[in-house]
């Protein structure tokens, strides 16, 4: 199995969450489509940790799921907030972040 | 095997990431994230990344997805969901540009020189990517990174919390004291109560 596959899959996940982000306009789905690009990304770290017979990769890929995590707890605070306020859930019509 | 394994898991990975972009309701999209992560964690396990692969389904597809599924449940899926789709023109224009995005990318991995990528992969050791390797490489070389990395998951929680509180929380610390609190004059319902309240009897109209 070459590792190739493993790649190429990795920029399928990536594009596809990047167009995710473009088309969907509720920022929980762009949320989730963030979530695929790093996903995509961590794809690609093992990968190429496993070519190289290195753990380094491995790691990195942890360090980008801790980085997600919290990304995810602020977007989420973000989102509540919004939805406290009374505010459309909705990017094309949040256009300023002033409370 | 590894052909057969890699390629259902790969379907489902790229199945689950399309089932995220397209379907309507925020609730299915997650539903169809933790597919995806599920599958993802398959093809760790083949790259020999036992502890990744774990972590991925014990920390994304467990624990971030239920806040994510808590979230779509408070604010509420269908109603965003009605609103009116992205123009067509704009929908086309994001469909190239992810298209082009994907062309660059496969050039840019496949079209190096890279002569590692396409064998196997170089011969590893009996434990690699075990949890003991992890945790030793995390509290050695990358000591740093680990305490940093605690540092963030620290200060993301307190964001967190202080972004999604009751906006009526900060009047109250201003005219509360904790000598009031212990006297116990601090007897009537302030606006945080009077809020609950009204959240207990559902959100108002838009």
């Amino acid at each position: 199995m070459s590792l190739t596959w493993y790649v190429v899959v990795s920029a399928f996940v990536f594009a596809i969450g990047a167009g995710g982000v473009l088309v969907r306009r509720n920022p929980l789905v762009i949320l989730l489509c963030i979530e695929l690009m790093l996903n995509a990304a961590n794809l690609a770290l093992v990968a190429f940790a496993r070519a190289h017979g290195n753990q380094d990769g491995q790691v990195f890929a942890l360090i980008v799921m801790v980085v997600a995590a919290c990304e995810v707890a602020i977007g989420l605070g973000l989102i509540v907030a919004l939805f406290r306020q009374r505010l459309p859930i909705d990017v094309d019509e949040l256009r300023e972040l002033q409370g | 095997m590894a052909e057969v394994v890699f390629f259902i898991a790969a379907i489902g990975v790229i199945a689950g990431a399309v089932g995220t972009v397209t379907l309507r309701n925020p609730f299915y999209s997650v539903l169809a994230l933790v597919f995806h992560l599920l599958s993802l964690a398959a093809l760790f396990l083949l790259l020999r990344a036992e502890f990744v692969a774990a972590a991925q389904v014990v920390v994304y597809a467990g624990a971030v997805m239920v806040l994510y599924v808590f979230v779509v449940a408070y604010v509420g899926g269908d109603r965003s969901a009605l609103a009116a789709p992205v123009g067509p023109r704009l929908k086309v224009l994001s469909g190239l540009f992810a298209l082009a995005l994907l062309v660059e990318l496969c050039i840019a991995m496949i079209g190096t020189t890279l002569t590692v990528l396409d064998g196997q992969g170089t011969g590893f050791f009996a434990g690699f990517g075990s949890p003991r390797e992890i945790g030793r490489l995390f509290l050695t070389d990358f000591l740093l990174a680990f305490e940093l990395a605690s540092i963030l998951l620290l200060i993301a929680a307190v964001g967190a919390v202080l972004l999604a509180r009751r906006r009526s929380g900060l009047e109250m610390a201003g005219d509360l004291s904790v000598a009031d609190v212990m006297r116990g004059t601090h007897g009537t319902p302030g606006p945080a109560e009077l809020e609950t309240q009204a959240e207990a009897a559902g959100p108002a109209p838009r």
